[in-house]
Order: C-alpha cells, then structure tokens, then sequence
C-alpha cells in the first residue's frame, strides 16, 4: 500500500516503471476517459442553447421522470430482498446455502436481452398469464409494470451481494448480545444490524441505482419504446440518436453521464468511510480478544 | 424455526429466508423454468436446428471470438493497471483508482453512442485511424471489440488489484536475495500468485461480454453473419413474433452463462483455498506472524 515508505529492496527499475505507469494511462485515457469527455463535447457542439432546447423538450423531460420513478420503486425492493437474504445467510446454517447464494448471482450471468424474453414468455400475448391479463384489461409488457419487473430482475444481487461478505465477517456476537439484553428483533435490527451495516447498504443501494437508471437491454425488449410514454433515458437516448439527433442524444446521454459521475463520487466516499470505521475497528479488536 | 437449538439465539430466521426464496422463485427460479419449459415445447430436431442455424452459428462465432479477444486484452492490460495502481505513486493515483469502475456506472447506451462517434470515420479515433491506417472500427466487428473492452475494464482491475495489495514484501525480497532478476521474480513467483485471480477477472470478464447488448449495438453496424450478435439475433426474431426461435437461442445462451458462472464460482473457491494455503506457508516460519 504504502510503496514509498518501505524502499522495495526488489522494485522495477525506473524504466520499467515509467514505461508500465504510461501504459496504464493511455489505457484508461483512451478508453475510459475520452469516451466521458467526448460526451459532453457532443451535447455541447452547437452551444448551450441548443443543449438546453433538447433537454426541456417534453419527451426527454418525460423520460427523466420515468427513469427516476422506476428507481425510486425498484430500490425498496432490493433492500428488502437484500436485508432478508443476507440475515439468514450470514446468521444461520442450513443446507443449500451455497445453491442459494449461486441462484443470487444469476441475474449477473443472464444477458440482459435474455432476462426481457423471461418476461415476455410469462406476461406477454401469447405467455402463460397472457390471456388472462388480456381478458382483464391488464397491461404489464409495453408497460411500465414490466419494465419494473425486468428492472427488479437485472439489480436483484447487488444489494444482498453487498451485504453477505459484510455480515459474515461482522460475526453475529452483537446481535446476540442485544437479544440476550431482552430486545426485540425490531428493536435489535434498529438499534444494532442497520447501524452496524449502514455504509454497506448505502454502497448496494448506490450501484443498483445507477444500474436500475442504466438499463438497456432488459428494459428496452419489454418496454415497447413508445414515445413520451414508455420510454427510460437510456431508451429515449436511442431513439435520438437513431434519429440522427446528435446534439438531443447525447444532451440525454450527459444527463446519464451525470448521474454516473455522481455514482463515482458517491462510491468513493462511502468506500472510504467504510475503510475508515474497518481500520477503527481492527485498532479495537485486540483488546476485546484478549477478554475472549 | 427451532427455538430449543442452542446455536440459534437471533430471531427472523424462518422470516428472512421464506421471504428471500419466495422473492427469488417469483422473480427469477420461475421464469428461467418458464424459459426452459417453453423451449421444451419443441421437438428435439427442431430446437437443433434452430440452435445451429448459420445466422446463429455465426452469431455465437462473433460473440464469443469478440468477447475472448476484449477479455484477453482487458487481462493484459488490467493487470498493468492494477499493478501501477498498487505499486506506484503518481500524480492523481486516487482520481484514476476511482475512474476504472466508471464502465460499472455509465449507462451500456451512452458508452455504446459515444464510442460509436469517437471510432466513426468522422470521429476523433476513427478519423485518424482510417485516415492513417485504412483501419476501419465502427460498423465491423473491430467496433464490438472496444465496446466489450470499455465494459470489462473493472472485471480484471477489480479481481487482481487486492490480491496485488496483499503479496507479503518478504516473498519478492526472498527472491532477490537469492539472486533472481526482476523477470525472473515476476515470472516465477508473482504472476503465478496473481494467476487464480487474473484467471477469474477475465471470465468475469468475458461472462459479461457474452451477454453485453446496450454498447454493442450502436457501434457493431449488426450485418447478418458479419457483426450480428447472439442477443441482438435473439431481439431480431422477438420483433418478428417468432418466440419460440428467441427462446431457443436464450436457452442456447442461458447455458452458456450458466457454465461460465460455475467456472468462476469454481476458480474463486481454487483462488481463496490457494491464498489461505499461501499464507499459512508464509506465515509458518515466521514466529510474529501466527497470531
């Protein structure tokens, strides 16, 4: 970590450095940094009035809107689905775990197209709920229940894949000292699991955001891409974009860059905080052990 | 669920895990059954040749050549990354560490317009390159290349960068004082450390470029049997109604992830168990260091 304060009796040469160090730069700037810059140059090509005029224009208003809402109803769901998985893996024994924790990974390995047609296949006109829903008027593919859905698929494992590693190695001794004490399980998971675990939470709560704002695939096969209607950012930017509105696409798409931006910072501050209260409680834990 | 087991003091659990399974089959374990269920309903004969169609036999060809040389590339190179951003000190270390999950945050529609303007013949790469080189990016399957390079950036980054951070100094000193060169330290003792988890960074890796859609699309120019790939195939026969033909192709590719997710599961087991036994050999002889 701190290469500089222990001279590395077995380091690179100079060269060696310099040459690995420049390497690692172009890399970054060339793939990740132009990419961000050249956003931006494109949404500001012909000014800022022109960038403001696609910004305010309804359809992309309308889009931002959605985008927000289907966040603001997917992230309760994935803290609640998060919470509950991680309190039985990381608190109790039982057979399948491991399955369990695999079947949590699977919307990481499903392609996202793939997840769609999973929705399509069930709501859809020809699916197996198909014709009731028809029958009772119920619109969920093309709708914005099914791009709800499919969002709540693709971010499932995030805040729980959060969570696992961080309870497991918090170890259950606090909790169960709170529950001898006489509390309740409300009042332990109040006063002692959310307080304890509230940085990692955030941090899940921080990525599955971006990527329920992100989508593409998932949502793009279920949402049937009508205008002003169910249209996400992400949706609507390509919609610009193959409309060869160049300055509209990509004043979209700098809102998305925005928001990943945002994401970016936030990450890294959470992550630090989170860093700082382990090495707080690492600086702690020799002296409760010897107690032990 | 058993109150009188000693080991279970803490409440909730019948709760937690009821609700975590109920939420899982309901959102996920039912409809890959469905999926599945569905493809079934076709004769075995015709699945297959659905399954090995030349536009799909194609299809998986530029998926999987293009995901295997993005994830190749993105080995070499986050490996690089990741030791520079362990190993050195420089100017804005800190800004760049933050940077490289910038891939995780940028929505898959913005990365895929944006490289497509960058590497089109009028773009700021692509002008050049096809100006001075006669190297097409855009529209071929060069183009899907860099869009599954841009994705896979943090995959390798990610999974080497702490295992980088955590090699005991004393080990490389060893090395040295027993008169290997730098080289020789690198080939024979670090890179095979590192290996396990450079192995799970670029399956990461290449999990995801498999099923990478938003990036690709833009940028691919998706000709038939050129730069057509599997999950955009699988939209193509959706907007043509013909579903059970997309849920083949899902199925074909549903198994694919599946087996790569075991891989990885597996090599992140081969890669902690190694660590572990790593250490404890390290930590054997060193006295201090038991505790």
């Amino acid at each position: 970590m701190s290469s500089s304060v222990h001279a590395r009796v077995s380091g690179e040469s100079l060269a060696v450095r310099y040459t690995l160090t420049a390497l690692a730069l172009a890399f970054m700037f060339l793939f990740l940094g132009l990419p961000l810059l050249a956003v931006f140059a494109e949404a500001f090509r012909q000014g800022l009035g022109p960038y403001w005029t696609a910004l305010v224009e309804p359809d992309t208003r309308h889009a931002i809107m959605l985008t927000v809402l289907i966040a603001v109803v997917v992230l309760p769901f994935n803290i609640f689905f998060g919470l509950a998985a991680a309190w039985a893996v990381a608190r109790f024994e039982f057979r399948g775990k491991s399955l369990l924790l695999t079947f949590i990974d699977l919307p990481f390995a499903v392609s996202p197209v793939v997840a769609g047609l999973l929705f399509i296949l069930i709501f859809g006109r020809n699916g197996w709920l198909g014709p009731w829903l028809q029958a009772h008027d119920i619109k969920i593919i093309f709708a914005m229940p099914g791009m709800i859905i499919a969002t709540l698929f693709i971010t499932l494992p995030y805040i729980a894949r959060e969570l696992i590693p961080l309870m497991q190695s918090q170890g259950k001794d606090e909790e169960e000292a709170a529950v001898s004490l006489g509390a309740t399980g409300l009042q332990m998971l109040w006063r002692v699991t959310l307080p304890n675990i509230k940085w990692g939470l955030l941090y899940g709560v921080i990525l599955a955001n971006a990527r329920a704002m992100g989508e593409f695939g998932a949502v793009s096969v279920v949402s049937g891409h009508i205008r002003g209607e169910t249209n996400t950012l992400p949706l609507h930017v390509e919609i610009l974009y193959n409309e060869y509105n160049s300055v509209g696409a990509f004043a979209a798409a700098s809102v998305l860059a925005l928001l990943a931006l945002v994401t970016l910072v936030a990450k890294t501050v959470v992550e630090w905080r989170m860093n700082k209260e382990t090495a707080m409680l690492d600086a702690a834990l020799p002296m409760e052990s010897t107690s032990a | 669920m058993n109150r009188s087991s000693p080991h279970r003091v803490l409440p909730g659990f019948g709760l937690s895990l009821g609700y975590a399974l109920v939420y899982l089959s309901l959102l996920v374990l039912i409809p890959l059954g469905g999926l599945i269920a569905r493809s079934m309903s076709l004769s075995w004969a015709d699945f297959w040749h659905i399954a090995t169609s030349d536009r799909a036999l194609a299809a998986y060809r530029i998926t999987f050549g293009c995901s295997l040389l993005a994830a190749l590339i993105n080995a070499v190179f986050g490996l690089i990354v990741a030791w520079v951003l362990v190993r050195y000190d420089f100017f804005g270390k800190r800004f760049i560490d933050a940077a490289v999950d910038l891939p995780f945050a940028l929505p898959t529609a913005v990365a895929g317009i944006t490289l497509t303007t960058l590497y089109a013949n009028t773009g700021w790469i692509g002008s050049w390159l096809e100006g001075a080189l006669g190297f097409k990016v855009a529209f071929t399957p060069a183009g899907i290349v860099v869009a599954l390079i841009f994705i896979g950036i943090p995959f390798v980054v990610r999974t080497v960068q702490p295992v980088i951070e955590d090699i005991e100094s004393e080990v490389e000193e060893a090395a040295a004082t027993l008169g290997a060169t730098r080289l020789q330290t690198f080939v024979r003792v670090l890179f095979p450390a590192l290996f396990p988890a450079l192995l799970t960074g670029f399956t990461l890796a290449f999990s995801r470029a498999v099923g990478e859609y938003g990036s690709v699309v833009f940028i691919a120019g998706n000709m038939p049997m050129v730069s057509e790939i599997t999950p955009l195939l699988i939209i193509g026969k959706l907007e043509q109604y013909d579903v059970a033909g997309a849920t083949v192709l899902a199925v074909v590719m549903l198994v694919i992830s599946f087996v790569l997710l075991l891989a990885i599961n597996t090599l992140q087991w081969w890669a902690a168990n190694r660590h572990i036994a790593n250490r404890d050999e390290a930590a054997e002889p060193l006295v201090g260091e038991a505790a």
